[in-house]
């Protein structure tokens, strides 16, 4: 077992376990730090994938971003934000028999490829300067680039909308 | 190659030698010997720290007309050896409310944050943790776990003025990234990329990027300042108001942790205003002497954290509303403005030989900021004018 496998299982096996406390804890505050936790494990997943500009950018927009979904549910939910409701109902065996077929397919679609279990592809050139050029290259990805940044404007536009009175 | 040339390799190259001499496998003792340059690297920053806390008390002192400590060795300089022993001393409490885990997470994350810091910084030319080429994101992404565990301390310490500390803390880091993050771009417009070594390496020739940008270089130390909640930036505390902020509840070392995580996080940003707009390590005989660049760095860095302190002990708070204000309707503007005339006359200017490319962004620069001011004196005397005829 190489190093990189090792990491790869602990990171995977931390990324498991962390999304699972994520929906399972009562409190909504332990909740949003397991994700924290699972984002990270993502994160170094994409570096152990040499993507290290989305190893970074995840800690960067996701774990950024929880710290402002943490002060919403400090503000927005119950002083002690325990829920003491039941956390599944009746039809829980059924979503879990269907969560665990499609996971059944997804493994068995991922054997029948042919480079299943083959060694990665060593990455040729510079990838930051790749992923760089690809996003503002006509025959790439400038097309949902641009739209996604239309997306935002309307969004920033639209809260300076609603905020302002007159 | 001897060690004055290159001390990490022939360190790592020693090593090396004797733990294969052990019969050690090849890559387990190159695993070792990693692992044991981070132990030595954060072991020699944290006792930079401890002489951070005599270096911030003294300066303080003269700056308030004060001589400071003077009374635990020659110039007071072992006085924080007493105040870490009384530190280690206290005793340690955690709240009965308080969320346990998360409220001694809290102060390991907010050090941590920090000391991920120095992986990516060239102390010189040969001596850096990792030559990583989103380093500048990777300072931004730091700053967001140490973000997360401000709020992790004011949410779990159970306190209204440790959660309301934190909430202005996070507001006041939050926005002040943007700005940050504008700022940044500009020494990766100029170097053409985001990697540490790379942007030291393109100030070679003395043409440090404060004399192509200095409008950047002083959005990035106002941005960086706001980001350590410092002085006049420092919302997170307030005796009158929310007494110590989020680190309210803590006691011992584990404040301690938060205190030594903010003085090095204020020299660390000076190392990153020394390494992005000054030249890093640069300097005579550094390239061949990388222990004089190392110096070199600390020196400037030093020059870094001297200006933030500088800043600290001279300017008073600034109410809230203000600060939010100054960044949003300011500093960004200002930041986005300066970036889109940096790509522009970096494009331009960039054929051109440094004697017209240097004074040519010099004066860009110059133009940016003389047309901020005049449209704030604009700003200004519309508003008086609305005052007076009411």
């Amino acid at each position: 077992m190489t190093a990189e496998q090792i990491i790869f299982y602990i990171a995977t096996g931390f990324i498991l376990v962390s999304a699972l406390m994520v929906v399972t804890t009562r409190n909504l505050i332990h909740a949003a730090l397991w994700l924290v936790a699972t984002l990270f494990g993502v994160a170094v997943v994409y570096a152990t994938l040499d993507a290290s500009f989305l190893a970074v950018v995840q800690v960067v927009v996701y774990i950024g971003a929880i710290a402002i979904m943490f002060v919403f549910a400090v503000m927005l939910t119950k002083r002690n934000l325990l829920d003491h409701v039941p956390q599944t109902n009746a039809n829980w065996p059924w979503a879990a028999g269907i969560a665990a077929l499609v996971g059944a397919g997804l493994l068995y679609t991922a054997s029948q490829l042919t480079t299943f279990g083959a060694q990665r592809p060593a990455l040729s050139g510079d990838s930051l300067m790749n992923l760089g050029k690809a996003l503002v290259s006509p025959d790439a990805f400038v097309l949902p680039f641009e739209a996604a940044s239309i997306l935002l404007l309307a969004a920033l536009v639209g809260a300076v909308y609603l905020v302002n009175k007159r | 190659m001897n060690f004055w040339t290159d001390p990490i390799h022939v360190i790592y190259q020693g090593l090396m030698q004797t733990f294969t001499g052990w019969g050690m496998a090849a890559d387990v003792a190159g695993i070792i010997i990693n692992l044991l340059g981070i132990v030595l690297m954060i072991t020699a920053i944290m006792v930079l720290d401890i002489f951070l806390v005599w270096i911030e008390r003294k300066v303080v002192a003269r700056f308030q007309d004060r001589l400071g400590p003077n009374r635990v060795g020659p110039w007071g300089i072992f006085q924080p050896f007493p105040d870490i022993i009384k530190l280690v001393l206290k005793e340690d409490i955690t709240p009965a409310g308080a969320d346990k885990w998360v409220f001694n997470l809290a102060p390991i994350l907010s050090l941590a944050s920090v000391i991920f810091l120095w992986a990516v910084v060239p102390l010189a030319s040969r001596i850096y943790g990792v030559d990583l080429n989103v380093a500048l994101l990777y300072l931004v992404a730091s700053g967001s776990i140490g973000t997360l565990s401000i709020i992790m301390a004011g949410w779990s310490s159970n306190n209204k003025y440790a959660l309301v500390g934190a909430y202005r803390m996070v507001a006041n880091m939050v926005s002040y990234e943007v700005p940050l993050a504008a700022s940044l771009l500009i020494p990766t417009i100029l170097s053409g990329s985001m990697s540490l070594t790379n942007i030291v390496n393109q100030q070679a020739h003395g043409v440090w990027f404060f004399l192509v940008s200095p409008l950047g270089a002083l959005l990035f130390l106002v941005a960086a300042i706001a980001e350590l909640g410092r002085s006049p930036f420092d919302l997170n505390e307030g005796e009158s108001e929310i007494v110590a902020g989020f680190h309210i509840e803590y006691t011992g070392m584990k404040f301690g942790l938060f205190y030594a995580g903010e003085l090095l996080h204020a020299f660390t940003f000076g190392g990153f205003v020394a390494a992005l707009f000054f030249g890093g390590w640069h300097g005579p005989w550094a390239e061949a002497y990388p222990l004089l660049g190392a110096f070199y760095f600390i020196a400037k860095a030093m020059f870094g954290y001297w200006l933030i302190m500088w800043i600290k002990y001279t300017v008073p708070r600034i109410r809230i509303d203000h600060m939010l204000a100054f960044n949003w309707k300011f500093l960004t503007p200002l930041a986005f403005a300066l970036l889109i005339v940096t790509a522009l006359a970096h494009r331009f200017l960039m054929d051109f030989p440094a004697w017209v490319y240097v004074p040519g962004m010099f004066l860009s620069n110059v133009l940016v900021a003389w047309a901020t001011l005049e449209i704030l004196r604009g700003n200004a005397r519309r508003e008086r004018l609305a005052a007076e005829a009411h």
